[in-house]
């Protein structure tokens, strides 16, 4: 049996990755297996009654260690917003490099609060800041401070008690570029000290939470319990900011996706499996309905899904328990070739995903593979031909040469950054002003434009010639010579048309994170739950790898 | 302090707004982040070379030659620096690469600090009684020490250094000779006895 990698043609189209879901290549499951046998402390907790003042929690391990340096601040109700153009928050937070002093402390206390306006150093590694769930947070003080536990109910609609708004790293605002950090072998993962950064959030709001009911009620008041705890996460509201960082990273998109190819590729390669493995693979798809049925969302379009998803997992568990047996040779490849036929594109990623839980061995080598050095793909290999560089736009994009940006509905929307916040916005080109100032995120409309110069060009042989008389095709030229190396490095779909669902781009990457719950607030931004059911600090040295799968709430 | 990944941000958009492409701009941001790296004005030349395009009718080349003159006005450094990185190839062929006139030359020599790296060769550039020599990108290295680069370079000279020691063969046989001292003499049942493979290998 020799089963192929899918094809990018399908796989990069963004329906496709609109539907990818978390798995044990996720950052924040990566982070936790990394990071389980560092030594966590609480170093500093100065609250007042009401929770406001400086925390600091710490991973370290030898002479290493991270600090999480946690502002909580009053704000009022109506100064609290989720969107980008807020300037306050109730909690700002960055991860400091090394244990901070006083004057560190006093520093970062005049500009972490102030976030995008302030000054980090290069001793500071990530950014963020978070809002209360005001309705789930005042809840639970509430019932805590009697001598109670919450509603489960409640907190199962929500799923945390606080969400991030923001979560900045790589040389944002001044914090240390990545290239200082690199080479540490415990952060060799993408996105390793934003998912640290995060994780430790999510323990400083149950200790806020704790600290604020105990001081409202010291006599009564107890503690939330500790399962609780556990199936709460970390909400994050994301925007339009992050959809272009996939765009303008291909070969770290490309490495991700890979990695997940490949870990399917060779799970459907596998001609025996293990009862074991069965099991287990059939236990987290099983218990995985929890996270199903509990997936709150208003959106129209993600109930749709969600529902789908849900009769097509029943579906799927009936066609395991009556019709499949896990004896037959290369079963994996039979299940994925069942989900091609019979279900949709959400159930296939999700079922995809659970494949991967049995193999370890399959998916820990490739979680080192998933950054990317991107600067050594930057120079454009110019002495090459013009009928390479056309011949490899026929074989790599050709579902785009097919689109006509000659029609007004393949043209509607730009891409441009906002003077106000400096953030990657989508408008309606025929609508709104500012097209003229479009970032070079059209990436399908200008392949094209690059691939009809081509066909006019004459008597020019090599692609250094073309570029010094087309130097307005420059960033495409390279990008083409990019995905020439990285099958999955680019998005097969128009990403200007009037139809595109910005949100796929946003869930593309927060499954990669680890995210779940997505919730679509509109098809520019959505809210998601990280962490959700993983082990608390002090658990991590011991704890259930499928932890995504065993949520109670 | 302002991160590299800030500088060359600001550095990419600062060009497209300038007027440069987006793939153009690119190659600015990152050749400006590599000279802030090495402790090079970079962003001061950029905003002066920005300020001062406005007013100077620079030239655009971009097919080089071995030699290239530009009466009237001095060459874009950009421009150049981009024609530089693409033609390559065909500019390895010759010893010498002579301008006329650069604007700027700072803003060029990041270029050819890239290049230096991608034919894997250092190169000697040479101007108004100034040397630098470019290390593969990993350094820059010049005779002056203030490194006050000048708006207009008259007569750059480009010289791609062909790779060989920089130390003399005697220099080495000493050197090498004392190196030797860690050595372990081997007696006859050493030679036997320490190496993992056999006396004979031919069966």
């Amino acid at each position: 049996m020799k089963v192929q990698l899918r094809d990018p043609n399908t796989i990069m189209k963004l329906s496709r990755l609109g539907s990818f879901h978390q798995s044990k290549l996720s950052f924040l499951r990566s982070f936790l297996n990394e990071f389980k046998d560092w030594e966590y402390k609480r170093d500093l907790f100065n609250l007042d009654k009401f929770g406001y003042g400086e925390t600091v929690y710490s991973f370290s391990k030898g002479r290493r260690t991270y600090s999480l340096v946690c502002f909580a601040n009053e704000i009022k109700d109506d100064e609290r917003s989720d969107r980008v153009i807020a300037t306050k928050w109730d909690a700002a937070f960055t991860l400091h490099d090394g244990v901070p002093t006083q004057k560190d402390i006093d520093r970062l206390k005049n500009e972490v609060p102030k976030q995008e306006v302030g000054r980090l150093s290069f001793k500071e590694l990530t950014l963020s800041r978070a809002n209360k769930s005001v309705r789930v947070f005042n809840h639970v003080v509430e019932k805590l401070s009697e001598g109670k536990q919450p509603d489960l109910e409640l907190l199962s609609k929500v799923g945390y008690l606080y969400r991030t708004t923001a979560v900045y790293g790589s040389g944002k605002f001044g914090l240390a570029d990545r290239f200082r950090i690199k080479n540490r072998e415990e952060i060799n993962g993408p996105f390793r000290l934003e998912m640290m950064l995060v994780y430790l959030v999510r323990q400083f709001t149950f200790d806020q939470v704790n600290h604020v009911a105990y001081n409202k009620n010291p006599s009564k008041a107890v503690k939330l319990d500790k399962k609780i705890c556990k199936n709460l996460g970390i909400g994050n509201s994301t925007g339009l900011g992050m959809a272009p960082f996939i765009v303008n990273h291909p070969t770290l998109l490309n490495n991700w996706v890979l990695s997940r190819e490949i870990a399917l590729k060779k799970i459907r390669n596998i001609k025996t499996v293990k009862k074991k493995e069965s099991d287990l693979f059939v236990d987290c798809i099983k218990k995985s309905l929890t996270n199903i049925t509990s997936w709150n969302t208003d959106s129209e379009y993600q109930q749709i899904k969600i529902k789908n998803l849900l009769k097509d997992i029943k579906k799927f568990i009936k066609f395991i328990d009556k019709s499949f047996d896990f004896k037959d040779e290369y079963p994996f490849n039979k299940i994925y070739l069942w989900l091609e036929n019979e279900v949709c594109e959400e159930c296939i990623e999700y079922v995809v995903s659970i494949m991967m839980e049995p193999y370890s061995e399959i998916t820990t080598p490739l979680i080192s593979q998933m950054s990317s050095e991107e600067d050594k793909y930057f120079t454009i290999p110019s002495s090459r031909s013009l009928k390479e560089l056309r011949n490899i736009i026929e074989k790599k994009y050709s579902n785009i040469l097919k689109i006509n940006f000659d029609k007004k509905q393949n043209i509607q929307n730009f891409w441009f950054i906002s003077k106000n916040k400096e953030e990657p916005r989508l408008a309606d080109r025929f609508k709104e002003s500012g097209s003229e100032l479009e970032q070079p995120l059209a990436i399908a409309r200008d392949v094209k434009k690059l691939y009809e110069k081509l066909l006019d060009t004459k008597n020019i042989s090599t692609v250094a010639e073309f570029l010094s008389t087309n130097p307005g095709l420059r960033h495409i030229v390279r990008r083409v010579f990019i995905v020439e190396k990285f099958p999955y490095s680019e998005i097969q779909d128009n990403t200007i048309g009037k139809n595109i669902m910005p949100i796929d781009m946003l869930r593309l990457k927060l499954s990669f994170f680890g995210a779940l719950k997505f919730d679509p607030r509109s098809d520019k931004w959505l809210r998601i739950c990280m962490f959700q059911g993983a082990p608390l600090p002090d658990e991590l040295k011991n704890y259930d790898e499928q932890w995504v799968y065993r949520t109670s709430i | 302090m302002k991160s590299l990944s800030e500088i060359e941000t600001t550095a990419k958009r600062a060009s497209k707004a300038a007027g440069f492409s987006w793939g153009e701009s690119e190659e600015i941001g990152k050749c400006i982040r590599q000279l802030e790296m090495f402790g090079l004005p970079g962003i001061k030349h950029l905003n002066s070379y920005f300020h001062d395009k406005i007013k100077n009718n620079y030239k655009n080349l971009s097919l080089i030659n071995q030699s290239n003159s530009s009466p009237s006005s001095p060459y874009c450094p950009i421009i150049l620096g981009i024609g530089f990185l693409d033609q390559l190839k065909t500019l390895e062929n010759y010893q010498k690469i002579y301008f006329s006139s650069v604007a700027y030359p700072i803003l060029f020599l990041s270029f050819l600090s890239r290049s230096s790296e991608t034919i894997g060769k250092k190169i000697n550039v040479k101007f108004d009684e100034k040397e630098i020599l470019l290390n593969l990108n990993v350094n820059i290295y010049s005779n002056f020490l203030k490194l006050e680069f000048p708006k207009n370079s008259k007569n750059l000279e480009i010289n791609f250094v062909e790779n060989k020691d920089n130390f003399s063969e005697e220099e080495w046989r000493s050197l090498y000779k004392l190196s030797e001292n860690t050595f372990v003499e081997e007696t006859d049942s050493l030679k036997k006895g320490a190496a993992g493979a056999g006396l004979t290998d031919n069966d």
